[in-house]
């Protein structure tokens, strides 16, 4: 038994602790990347880089991570509004959206390699490689949790609670932080 | 002085905020076996005891391995084939019987030494301990906000120990490029034997480490922010749990900065990328690697470097500034002052890291923007030793061990304090950059003072662990030998340093301007196993006193006015019995209005409404 599940175990909080923490550890992956894209602009800075363009991969991937946070998001409606049918294929669509992400990622990855970009060359092809894996890496946390969440909405009964509750939407925090920190790294690569 | 009367168990009951915690049985799961009490616990408390006790272990270990390489320093000329049953082939032993220490290896110790003591003593060691055992006794929580991810960042820190301490008996030796892991030794497999084997383990190590002190930060900060008991508003709290809440947020931003570097050091050794490698020869030939910067490796590396060492000091600073108040019998001196200061230097930790790299080739203009931040430090810390100090003045001193230990940490602080003024000057930092000068700095006011810290919180909060009081006897000899031998290993270092003597030197007999100093190394490394011997006292008095100490007869030995100190002696799971104790009042009101101490759990009286009211 959790100790801080219930409402009334808690006194000066307004924000579920699980939440809070959640949005502690974002913080905390925040950092990891202004890190790494700041390493990136000093790194630029000293010279000998190499230009190269950006992969269509990850412009239509933008896309595609912005759609997979509106089907989530909607499903969480649905869920939330009594509608199981529509919850349930929200989030199949939600899934398969998140694992089209990272596939046209990694051809993405291919792509940047058949144009002469290799891991091992020029550091400005290596930082892209390293920041949009460890971008992949986080999102797989991402798809653990909508696979728990699919495990959740097909095998038990059909019920809002709020421990439910509190759970989808910590998944969904979760991907939208994803989706908009790739949107921040994109931005980041281009307008460099 | 009067004593206030009041009972605990009543007010509780009265006052307290129930929150239907002994409604349901849950207190079985975490405290029904030996497994889940003692070893997968979940309990706050039984996880601050592993902490602690696996920070003694490395403490000991880490301690032995500057015994051993103090020994090379102070008399390189003799024999160290008495070591050979502990080190192997590390000591190689001459026709005549001589033994001498492998070069690499003292590198190793080195390195091992600095490592284990930083993360593995100070920070998980000691913030692990104190965050755990008071965050949610003096703040009213019946435990962390997650329980389970706090015995997951006990793992975590026990597994990365495992690794490291195998990495101990590689062949090729643990990694040696030192505990800031600098390319290209951090980066380069080849780049000597500890770099091989050994870094791949070191890294491995960190980054299992750090997972545990985000683990551990993320429920101290959720604990602090959100399970307050009623009447525990921010500005009631005592001030061990302001500085557990900045440290833990200092780890949580400045962690991942350094898995971010160790991830492409990573990719430099194993997958050929060149982040900090340029054009390095190696044994005639020239490297594939180019374009990479180790000074990239440098800042990445300070930027979590820095605010480290604030990671190790605040959680001291805030055990002492609490002993010190209950042991003086005055309230802490300042308290806002005190808060804000931690908030400044916590701010300011992030930007002066290039202090560590005036001599590393950064542009000199630069190096100006991190003096003047640099020096802006010493004001929030002055603020600190001066409340401190105040705090001391006119007080009903008690001492105790723990309150010698807390006098220790302030005078530590101020000497190892006023050494980095001189190095915080780019200009003095030319001569003294990279000698024993920086060494006496870190060692005092850090290492150290740290301990000093841990030591004052261990002999204090001995009693709520076990219910027993350290012996106290053992207690101040162990205090006035540390005292006066920490002194005697590190200020002679101050004089090396000056002189121009190098860190990190297998030997210095054979260089003409430092022979003279043979000597003094002898003297350092004798106060050094003095010191030694005198933690393994500590350790005992430790070890015996759970079993035989004295036991403790009140719930509130010291007369103290936080929380924890009206939990049950033998601690119960979730903490308090019946309800949770409401808070009514600041942690430090001692000799207020001629009463010795008021707990935080005792209403206002009616004069003091009004007095409040006229504040308004
Ligand atoms: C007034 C405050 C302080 C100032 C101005 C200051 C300044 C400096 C400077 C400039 C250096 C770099 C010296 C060099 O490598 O040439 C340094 C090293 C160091 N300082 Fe401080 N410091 C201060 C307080 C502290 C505190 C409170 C701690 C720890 C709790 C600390 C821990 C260290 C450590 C660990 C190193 C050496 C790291 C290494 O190279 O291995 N310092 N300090
Ligand atoms: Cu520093």
């Amino acid at each position: 038994m959790d100790l801080s599940v219930k409402k009334e175990r808690r006194y000066h909080s307004k924000i579920h602790p699980h939440k809070f923490a959640l949005w502690a550890g974002c913080a905390s992956i925040v950092m990891l990347f202004a890190a790494l894209t700041s390493a990136y602009i000093v790194r630029k800075a000293a010279g000998n880089w190499l230009e190269f363009k950006l992969p269509v991969q990850f412009f239509y991937n933008t896309i595609v991570i912005i759609g997979s946070s509106i089907t989530l998001q909607a499903s969480y409606y649905f869920f939330k509004k009594g509608n199981a049918q529509l919850y349930r294929s929200l989030l199949v669509v939600s899934f398969i959206l998140g694992m089209v992400f990272l596939g046209m990622q990694y051809s993405g990855w291919l792509a940047m390699e058949s144009i002469g970009v290799e891991l091992a060359g020029n550091p400005s092809g290596s930082f892209v490689y390293v920041i949009s894996g460890l971008h992949a890496a986080h999102l797989l946390g991402g798809i653990a949790a909508m696979i728990v969440a699919l495990v959740h909405a097909f095998v038990l009964k059909y019920k809002v609670t709020n421990q439910r509750k509190l759970r989808f939407e910590m998944t969904l925090t979760y991907w939208h932080f994803m989706g908009i920190l790739w949107i921040y790294l994109l931005l980041f690569f281009v307008l460099q | 002085m009067s004593v206030v009367n009041y009972d605990e168990d009543v007010l509780i009951k009265e006052q307290g905020f129930d929150d239907h915690f002994h409604d349901h049985h849950h207190g079985d799961k975490y405290q029904s076996g030996f497994i889940t009490k003692y070893i997968f616990s979940q309990d706050h408390k039984m996880i601050a005891k592993q902490f602690l006790i696996t920070g003694m272990m490395w403490a000991i270990i880490g301690a032995g391995m500057s015994i051993i390489f103090r020994l090379q320093l102070g008399f390189p000329e003799d024999s160290l084939a008495w070591l050979k049953p502990l080190l192997g082939k590390w000591i190689t032993v001459n026709d005549a019987g001589i033994g001498t220490l492998a070069p690499e290896f003292y590198y190793a110790l080195v390195t091992m030494h600095g490592t284990i003591l930083v993360f593995f003593v100070l920070t998980a060691g000691l913030s692990g301990t104190f965050s755990n055992l008071l965050i949610p006794l003096q703040v009213g929580a019946r435990d962390m906000a997650s329980p389970l991810l706090n015995m997951l960042s006990y793992w975590f820190f026990f597994t990365a120990g495992i690794i490291m301490f195998c990495s101990l008996f590689l062949s090729t030796g643990p990694f040696a490029g030192g505990w800031t892991a600098y390319p290209p030794l951090s980066a380069l497999p080849q780049a000597s034997d500890g770099s091989g084997a050994g870094m791949t383990m070191w890294v491995a190590s960190l980054v299992l480490f750090v997972v545990s002190v985000l683990l551990g930060g993320i429920n101290y900060i959720t604990t602090v922010l959100n399970l307050r008991t009623k009447g525990m508003t921010m500005w009631r709290m005592p001030l061990t749990i302001w500085a557990f809440l900045i440290t833990a947020i200092l780890g949580l931003l400045s962690f991942p900065v350094l898995v971010s570097a160790l991830f492409l050091v990573m990719f430099d050794r194993g997958l050929g990328t060149s982040f900090f490698l340029s054009e390095i020869f190696i044994g005639g030939e020239a490297l594939n690697h180019v374009g990479g910067s180790p000074v990239l490796y440098q800042h990445l590396f300070w930027f979590l470097g820095h605010p480290e060492v604030y990671i190790i000091i605040l959680p001291a600073m805030g055990l002492t500034s609490e002993v010190l108040s209950v042991h003086a019998r005055k309230p802490i001196f300042g308290y806002k002052a005190m808060v804000f200061s931690i908030l400044a230097i916590a701010f300011l930790s992030f930007i002066v890291w290039a202090h560590h790299m005036f001599m590393s080739g950064v542009n000199p203009f630069i190096s100006n923007f991190f003096v003047i931040f640099t020096l802006i430090i010493a004001v929030p810390s002055a603020v600190k030793v001066f409340n401190w100090i105040a705090t001391l003045y006119g007080g009903n001193i008690r001492f105790v061990s723990a309150m010698l230990f807390a006098i220790g940490f302030v005078s530590l602080f101020i000497s190892g304090g006023l050494t980095g003024i001189f190095l915080g000057n780019a200009a003095i930092d030319i001569q003294m950059h990279d000698t024993y000068f920086v060494v006496a700095h870190f060692h005092i006011v850090m290492g150290i003072a740290a301990f000093f810290g841990m030591f004052a919180g261990i002999y204090h909060w001995f009693p709520k662990m076990y219910g027993r009081f350290m012996n106290e006897t053992l207690g101040r000899i162990h205090f006035w030998g540390t005292m006066i031998g920490a002194y005697a290993i590190f200020w002679p270092m101050h004089y090396l340093g000056m002189a121009g003597v190098p860190r990190r030197y297998y030997r210095f007999d054979n260089f003409d301007t430092f022979s003279h100093f043979g000597q003094m190394n002898q003297f350092i490394t004798i106060a050094a196993i003095i010191v030694f011997f005198l933690q393994i006292l500590f350790v005992v008095n430790f070890f015996v006193s759970i079993w035989k100490g004295k036991r403790v007869a009140t719930k509130n030995p010291w007369g103290a006015t936080t929380l924890e100190w009206t939990t049950p002696i033998d601690g119960i799971h979730g903490n308090w019995p019946g309800n949770i104790p409401a808070v009514h009042r600041w942690a430090y009101d001692y000799g207020k209005d001629g009463v010795e101490f008021i707990p935080q759990i005792v209403p206002l009286t009616e004069k003091e409404k009004e007095n409040a009211e006229d504040l308004h």
